[in-house]
């Protein structure tokens, strides 16, 4: 009975041992391959045409949300995403994409948009989308946003996810970018995705 | 923000959820009216807490009730409160097992014997697990285990890993309860004393209290994934763990209490009914411990 218990236990033990490897690479920042799945979306790009997932398959793609008025964290992390494109070799550099889903769609118009992430570098884009389709996106990579009661002026703050997600070319979820992860570590992180993939 | 009717629709549906409530409250139902028509009364108690324990369940697990746990800290902490404890004690207390076998149609009894092959692994099985060491063991465990911090983060990214670990608290609730509440002799769950049964929930009480006080003291964010993930509505980090510690702590450690007080009601109730009818009976509902606790 206790050996067969211990067998039992050992065996339990040594699947999720194996369960907890993922893609079995020692990353910098956090690995998520294998617990969030592959990118997927219908939004509308700030150039004002639709736009999927699809489209940006055969690039490095880096998905953030987050919303034009926000006054700290945002323009930070999309500060610390340009530091670390501008770190990479220069044709792996222009083949990263940067997409900013706002949470904010009633006050981030597409110029709006289209302004701010042009500030940031051209593999930047700003990314829109309706109600049921930012909440969809968002439930798959099981995050949320709310806003807040706006103010006399009819400002209000959106709280939102800070992770930044990190997609291979073929669309498949690697890298969760938390604030806590420097420059360093996610420069050193895409180059390494770029040479893997 | 939500009407009702909203809050009712679930956050991620779950077929296998739904259609096991269905299952469980149908066939129970069925149970409640052929015995009636039999003369078994159920009185008003027992059924109501097995169907609020059914009920709690769902509701935590397929309602946007789910929503509100998967971002934030305290809530996701009562949502394992009551697939852990105070579900299936609900369920385990209503000693359902006979009302169910009633509302079983009797086709189901009579192809029994299709699922013998499966009946002998999954009948040993469940004695390990109902095996007392183990059972405490791994009730204390899941808890230590989900609250790893590196773990929880991965579960809470992962809608797999986020499902396993809702389902194995569930279910090693209803088996931990089980074995402490079960009274009536069937043949495989361990018949524990009412002594042994009462250690157990004194030893599982320290280990969730200090868990629960470590998180609730913490000065700092154990649990980050909500905030990377985003908290469904504005609280600070630490707030929200002090009152999920709070809530391992405190209610999770109070159960152990109220279970202990009925067993021990239990108990007096066996006595006084074992000295008024003289007939030679054994130790209360102890017949089988010689054989099956090891």
């Amino acid at each position: 009975m206790t050996s067969k218990c211990r067998r039992i236990l050992i065996s339990i033990g040594l699947c999720l041992l194996l369960a907890a490897c993922g893609d079995g690479i020692d990353w910098q920042t956090k690995g998520i391959a294998g617990l969030m799945p592959p990118l997927r979306f219908t939004l509308t790009e700030d150039s004002g045409s639709p736009v999927q997932a699809k489209d940006f398959h055969g690039h490095i793609t880096l998905m953030y949300f987050g919303y034009t008025h926000c006054p700290d964290i945002c323009p930070t992390t999309l500060a610390k995403l340009k530091a670390a494109i501008a770190r990479l070799p220069e044709s792996a550099a222009q083949d990263v994409r940067v997409l900013f889903v706002t949470v904010d769609p009633k006050r981030d118009g597409l110029e709006r948009l289209r302004t701010y992430t042009a500030a940031f570098g051209p593999q930047f884009v700003g990314l829109r989308g309706s109600d049921v389709e930012l909440t969809q996106l968002t439930k798959r990579y099981r995050i949320t946003y709310g806003r807040g009661k706006p103010d006399a002026s009819g400002n209000y703050e959106v709280s939102h996810s800070s992770a930044v997600f990190v997609f291979d070319r073929s669309g498949e979820a690697r890298l969760m970018v938390r604030d806590s992860d420097g420059v360093d570590a996610l420069a050193a992180d895409l180059e390494r995705l770029e040479n893997k993939t | 923000m939500f009407s009702t009717l909203q809050f009712l629709q679930p956050w991620e549906p779950s077929l296998a959820i739904q259609l096991l409530c269905a299952f469980a409250v149908g066939l129970y139902i069925t149970g409640l009216v052929k015995g009636r028509r039999s003369g078994h009364r159920e009185g008003f108690w027992k059924p109501f807490a097995f169907l609020l324990g059914v009920t709690l369940m769902y509701f935590v697990t397929q309602t946007q009730y789910d929503y509100l746990s998967q971002h934030m800290f305290f809530i996701h902490r009562i949502q394992h409160l009551v697939l852990h404890h105070l579900g299936p004690f609900l369920i385990a207390l209503s000693a359902p097992a006979a009302v169910l076998g009633r509302g079983a149609p009797d086709s189901a009894r009579r192809s029994r014997s299709f699922l013998r092959p499966l009946w002998v692994p999954a009948r040993s099985a469940y004695r390990i697990l109902q095996q007392p060491v183990i059972a405490t063991v791994l009730f204390v465990g899941l808890i230590f285990f989900w609250l790893t911090p590196s773990i929880h983060f991965d579960a809470m990214l992962s809608a797999q890993r986020y499902a396993l670990m809702n389902w194995s608290m569930a279910v090693d609730g209803l088996l931990f309860w089980w074995l402490i509440l079960n009274r009536a002799p069937d043949g495989l769950t361990p018949q524990l004393s009412y002594g042994r049964r009462i250690l157990i929930l004194a030893v599982i009480m320290p280990p969730q209290s200090v868990l629960g006080a470590y998180i609730a003291l913490s000065k700092q964010d154990l649990f980050d994934v909500y905030a990377v993930c985003g908290r469904a509505w504005p609280v600070s980090p630490l707030v929200d763990q002090q009152i999920g510690g709070l809530v391992t702590w405190i209610p999770s450690s109070m159960m152990s209490v109220v279970a202990a007080l009925i067993l021990l009601g239990f108990m007096f109730r066996e006595h006084r009914t074992r000295r008024s009818t003289p007939s030679p009976a054994g130790p209360p509902g102890n017949p089988l411990s010689s054989t099956t606790s090891v």
